[in-house]
């Protein structure tokens, strides 16, 4: 929709150009779609010209404009089984259509921080760290920290997020997913990864059940009794509670989502 | 640096902060729709760089250096893209809003997007087809004909608007530009019930461009009714243009006119406004407690009731102590909304001779024009309210939602003015479906006859009254009269609560009611250990009996025509056939049935007039008042004038929906396009044949000439030429006695006990239709009817705060069903001719929406043997219940 408070774009723009009513924009798609009250200037980051996607020895870092259009084509690294395991299952993921893959970005997906975020779920379950930006310089900030909450992340006034890397260790190896939805292809209601990192044991990641990522890793492959007592005390009562699906449907799903991936990756 | 549009630069720099598909639209591109402007719909869909994207989700600015193309822009100079033409072979739509976009998208689809169309479209919502017409579109699969002359009648001729629909050049409400237009953009209550103490306009009126702000003390102290009706007495007039009282979150507080919609809601965030909080009642059981806060008490009411109905015919009493099993269960439906594609909207203006004009997006013109004379004290004749293509109506355009808005706009301001709806809006500040909550008590004897039904009904009219009388009538009348039990009774109660108004949608509160009732019966079913549909049959009205339901009904309501027995044998096929594909193991499966009556038209009368005049190129032209929404009426109104005439359909021109056109036209609702609309238009057409026939001493006609005795042929053009005045005659139906249809569906469902997933494995509808004019678009009219139901039964409910306030504001919140969410439909005709409709046709456009909600309850009774009795049936609900 038009945003009609906007009075100027700035393009490209830097770090250090934010003020308050600034609005940081990769792919726009979040911001057009659902725009936060009293903007008055976009900062344009796809004018910055940030490779999409960078393949190192360290890693595979992703700029926070790639799109998800350019994730989900992204053929890459052969080695790279794990990434390519969860990528297009994550980018299935979205309620919005291939259309807006071509706009929207991997970095807007962290940023709007809904707990439906697949963006989320991938660069969480990988290990993603997010380099971030801002006037006072730079951090990172492991994902499955990045965002605290139903639209909330660590970001500061000024700060923006310019890519997520996946380490290298993290982007091998066996992965498995599993998404519960109200509909075929609505909105997530339980979005989870699993994966058996290079020593062996589990990294379960789950999401979408809770306004934020939560992150369970056993050094030892765990039995059924284990993992479900883990993800139970790492949750509590913290089931997310929208129209996409009712608090105790999730916690049932992610229970049972979790066994079958650990069931699945311990074979 | 510029955009190149269809091949076209254009200089134009876009607003920092415009999005492309308003770009595109200011270029002349009024293609590109607005159906939910953040992303989710795909109407607006358009190709950058030959990449398709959500035009109202992309930065208009990043679209400069770039080529785009939209609709208009597709096909190569000599004819239509090959995606157009296939949507127009099969008719993949009916009000066509989301067209555009499908064909856009469908153009920009690969072989592995093709192979996988519920993934691929689920950025593409239509509401009116059900998605089997565009599916066959995309496939290739054709099925528009092309009749001889005199034999269009049950013939599957294809929507006159077609080829504009396909080509993005039909002009629906707000695809016109208006030199001078003004903006308006509302100002909404964030309180259930609040007194509005004062509104400081001066800050809003600072605001550059803002050119007028419109309160409580600008707007006439009329109360009126929205909702629109031919008689004006069935809705209580308890509404203001603008009020100083508010009755439910999102109501008008005030209107800021400017010559930019951002001046316009930069005046709406410049209002000062001091309210006086009120106690707010939002549950209408607690609304009918004594002292429960009252929503007009202002007004003197004395309680919260808008309406109620206690009846009982027989004895019910009696009929309880005569059954063997009696069972009584509490039913729910939610609040839904219609979701058109279209959003409420309209553009006022003076006319040269300073006439008030209105393009609205409505069903009734007619009577939104006598709603604004009487509101504004002008004669009839000094305002007009005509329509464009409507995109999409549902019963929610059967409402004055902004005419009279807009009116005290342009009456204020002179200029011409603009009110289009956002998307939130629709939720927040239209109308919606009827919450019902029915208990029903049922008594049968041990071989299934009935003995007594008692309901006993609350319906949720939120803040205002329209329609809530009547849908709390109408529900409670052929959901029970299509049964012939001796004892029946009704207590019903319409009850006003302080949050958004309920009002027409399609069933008209026979689809709440029928939940209830053919629930019940199929427990009663069980209990018996007989076979539903044999209960049916047992219970069901015969041709020449009464269709009787307590209190006092208009009593012209006839069995016209009797498909109901073959409906029921349909039932019984569908059950009796081979299983059909297996569901997935440890699933449980099931299968269920519900029937379905309705009214062929309103009670209390609904008139059409219809002209039908010979055109200087021999061309016959139709005048009609009723609007095209995607309802097909049009088509049917020019088969039906072809065959009077003995021509061909597109030898047919239809004009329609316009105030000056006819004398009175009551609306495009209540199912009467082709029963009443159309009854016109064959007698206005038949006595013109009549007339050219007297005129030249014919013998008959043929395509374009009269057959003069002897067999010379006289060319209507020429005939037309040497007529010194029009050659026309004019036709009018009354709307009165009216007729019944008839629909029965059947499923077979399987669902997922570990998670609670339902998944149609089979789906059968079959509709007594009377004769049916257009197979294809009849087909249309019930899949589309059956998938928006499948919305209310599975995917949709509004839900509102604990402050009043709807929390389901978008597409997103609020799930449609998409392309993957609605099964294909087997759709069977019983074979009938009615002798009270036109040329033996009954109504088919609310109806086959009824009997899909029980039809799936009682199809998960049977796979899970548990009772489901609150809409919708989500996973997650499905899931809590089984376990225990």
């Amino acid at each position: 929709m038009d945003l009609h408070t906007v009075v100027e774009v700035v393009s490209p723009a830097r770090v250090g150009d934010w003020r308050p009513g600034d609005a940081w924009l990769a792919g726009g798609t979040a911001l057009f779609g659902a725009p936060p009250a009293g903007v008055t200037r976009l900062l344009d980051l796809g004018a910055a010209g940030w490779t999409p996607l960078t393949p190192g020895d360290d890693g595979l870092e992703i700029a926070a404009t790639c799109t998800v259009a350019e994730l989900a084509g992204f053929t890459g690294t052969a080695a790279h089984t794990a990434f390519h395991g969860l990528a297009v299952a994550c980018c299935h993921a979205f309620l919005a259509s291939f259309k807006i893959w071509n706009v929207a970005t991997v970095g807007g997906n962290l940023c709007a921080a809904l707990p439906a975020g697949p963006m989320i779920a991938l660069t969480a379950a990988l290990d993603g760290w997010c380099r971030i930006l801002g006037p006072a310089g730079e951090r990172r900030v492991p994902v499955v920290e990045f965002v605290t909450g139903d639209g909330t992340t660590v970001l500061r006034d000024g700060e923006v997020l310019r890519s997520v890397t996946l380490p290298a260790e993290a982007l091998t190896g066996l992965t498995a997913y599993r998404r519960g939805s109200l509909f075929p292809h609505g909105r997530s209601a339980v979005l989870l990864a699993g994966r058996v990192p290079a020593g062996g044991g589990l990294v379960l990641t789950v999401t979408a059940a809770t306004p934020r990522p939560h992150q369970l890793r056993f050094p030892a492959a765990p039995g059924p009794a284990e993992l479900r007592a883990a993800i139970l005390d790492a949750v509590g009562d913290g089931w997310f509670d929208d129209v996409h699906g009712l608090p105790a449907w999730r916690r049932h799903l992610t229970l049972r989502y979790a066994e079958e991936i650990r069931a699945e990756l311990a074979r | 640096m510029t955009v190149r549009i269809n091949g076209t630069d254009h200089d134009r720099d876009p607003r920092p902060g415009q999005c492309l598909r308003t770009f595109l639209r200011e270029q002349g591109c009024f293609g590109v729709k607005k159906g939910c402007d953040t992303g989710d719909c795909g109407a607006c869909t358009v190709h950058v760089d030959g990449v398709p994207v959500h035009s109202c989700v992309y930065p208009a600015f990043r679209a400069r250096g770039r080529q785009v193309t939209t609709i208009e822009g597709l096909a190569a100079p000599d004819g239509l893209h090959p995606v157009q033409q296939r949507f127009l072979d099969a008719q993949g739509f009916q009000c066509g809003f989301c067209t555009a976009g499908m064909i856009m998208t469908t153009a920009a689809l690969d072989d592995e997007k093709l192979a996988d169309l519920p993934r691929a479209l689920k950025g593409n919502l239509c509401r009116c087809t059900g998605y089997r017409a565009i599916a066959d579109a995309i496939h290739g699969a054709g099925g528009v004909g092309e009749p001889r002359a005199g034999e269009a009648v049950g013939a599957s001729t294809g929507a006159p608007a077609g080829p504009e629909v396909v080509t993005g050049t039909a002009r629906y409400t707000f695809d016109l530009d208006v030199p001078g237009l003004l903006h308006l953009k509302v100002l909404r209550s964030p309180h259930a019930h609040a007194r509005i103490l004062g509104i400081d306009t001066a800050e809003a009126l600072a605001v550059p461009g803002v050119r007028a702000v419109l309160t409580h003390a600008d707007a006439p102290a009329r109360l009126f009714s929205t909702a629109r009706h031919e008689n004006p007495g069935e809705d209580p007039a308890d509404t203001r243009v603008l009020d100083d009282v508010v009755r439910h979150v999102g109501q008008r507080v005030a209107a800021v006119v400017a010559e930019t919609e951002g001046a316009a809601e930069e005046g709406c965030r410049r209002l000062r406004v001091t309210y006086e909080v009120l106690p707010a009642v939002l549950d209408p059981f607690e609304a009918l407690r004594p002292g429960a806060p009252l929503v007009h008490g202002d007004k003197g009411a004395a309680g919260n009731v808008a309406g109620e109905l206690h009846a009982e015919l027989g004895s019910v009493a009696d009929g309880f102590a005569a059954a063997d099993v009696v069972h009584e269960e509490t039913f729910r439906t939610p609040r839904v909304q219609h979701a058109s594609l279209e959003t409420h909207g309209a553009i006022g203006w003076f006319d040269e001779r300073g006439r008030l004009t209105l393009r609205s997006s409505t069903q009734t013109p007619f009577l939104t024009r006598r709603a604004l004379a009487d509101l504004y004290d002008l004669p009839l004749s000094e305002v007009r309210v005509l329509t464009g293509r409507v995109g999409g109506g549902f019963g929610g355009k059967q409402e004055m939602l902004v005419e009279d808005l807009v009116a005290l706009a342009v009456r204020r301001t002179g200029a011409p003015v603009k009110l289009e709806y956002t998307r939130a809006e629709q939720f927040t500040s239209a109308t919606t479906r009827h919450p019902f909550t029915v208990r029903i008590r049922a008594g049968a004897r041990r071989d299934g006859t009935l003995t007594a039904l008692e309901l006993h009904v609350v319906t949720d009219t939120g803040a205002y009254g329209n329609h809530g009388p009547s849908v709390m009538y109408h529900g409670c009348h052929e959901s029970i009269a299509v049964y012939r039990c001796p004892a029946k009774k009704v207590d019903a109660y319409a009850v006003y609560t302080h949050t958004v108004p309920s009002g027409a949608f399609r069933g008209y509160g026979l689809g709440q009611v029928s939940f209830a009732v053919e629930s019940m019966l199929d427990e009663l079913a069980r209990r018996l250990g007989l076979d539903p549909v044999v209960l049916r049959e047992r219970n069901v009205v015969c041709p020449g009996e009464p269709l009787a339901a307590p209190g006092d009904h208009a009593d012209d309501l006839l069995i016209g025509s009797y498909g109901l027995d073959q409906c029921l044998d349909v039932m019984r096929e569908a059950a009796a056939a081979p299983p059909g594909p297996a569901a997935p193991p440890g699933w449980l499966v099931g299968d269920g049935m519900a029937i379905a009556m309705i009214a062929a038209g309103p009670p209390g009368g609904h008139l059409a007039d219809a002209a039908v005049t010979l055109l200087s190129d021999g061309r016959y032209e139709v005048a009609v008042g009723t609007a095209e929404f995607g309802n097909g009426s049009t088509t049917v109104h020019t088969q039906i004038t072809a065959d009077a005439l003995g021509t061909t359909p597109d030898r047919i021109v239809v004009r329609q929906s316009d105030t000056d056109l006819v004398g009175h036209d009551t609306g495009a609702f209540a199912s009467t396009g082709v029963v009443v609309a159309g009854h016109a238009v064959l007698r206005a057409a038949t006595a013109l044949r009549a007339r050219i026939l007297a005129l030249t001493g014919g013998v008959t006609l043929t395509a374009d000439a009269v057959e003069l005795p002897g067999g010379a042929l006289l060319t209507l053009k020429d005939l037309a030429a040497s007529s010194g005045a029009p050659i026309l005659a004019r036709g009018e139906w009354t709307g009165t006695p009216r007729s019944v249809a008839f629909n029965a569906q059947w499923f077979r469902i399987a669902v997922d006990p570990a998670t609670g997933e339902l998944r149609i494995l089979r789906s059968v509808h079959s509709a007594d239709a009377g004769r049916v004019m257009n197979p294809l678009q009849c087909r249309g009219q019930v899949e589309g009817g059956v998938a928006q139901a499948l919305g209310s039964a599975l995917t949709e409910r509004m839900v509102i705060d604990g402050h009043g306030a709807v929390t389901t504001t978008g597409f997103r919140q609020y799930h449609l069903p998409a392309f993957a969410d609605v099964p294909r439909t087997e759709v069977v005709f019983a074979r009938t001719e009615d002798t009270i409709g036109p040329l033996g046709a009954k109504s088919m456009s609310e109806s086959p929406y009824n009997p899909v909600a029980p039809a799936l309850a009682n199809a998960l009774r049977d796979a899970t043997g548990i009772r489901f009795t609150e809409l919708p049936f989500t996973p997650d609900r499905i899931w809590q219940r089984l376990q225990g």
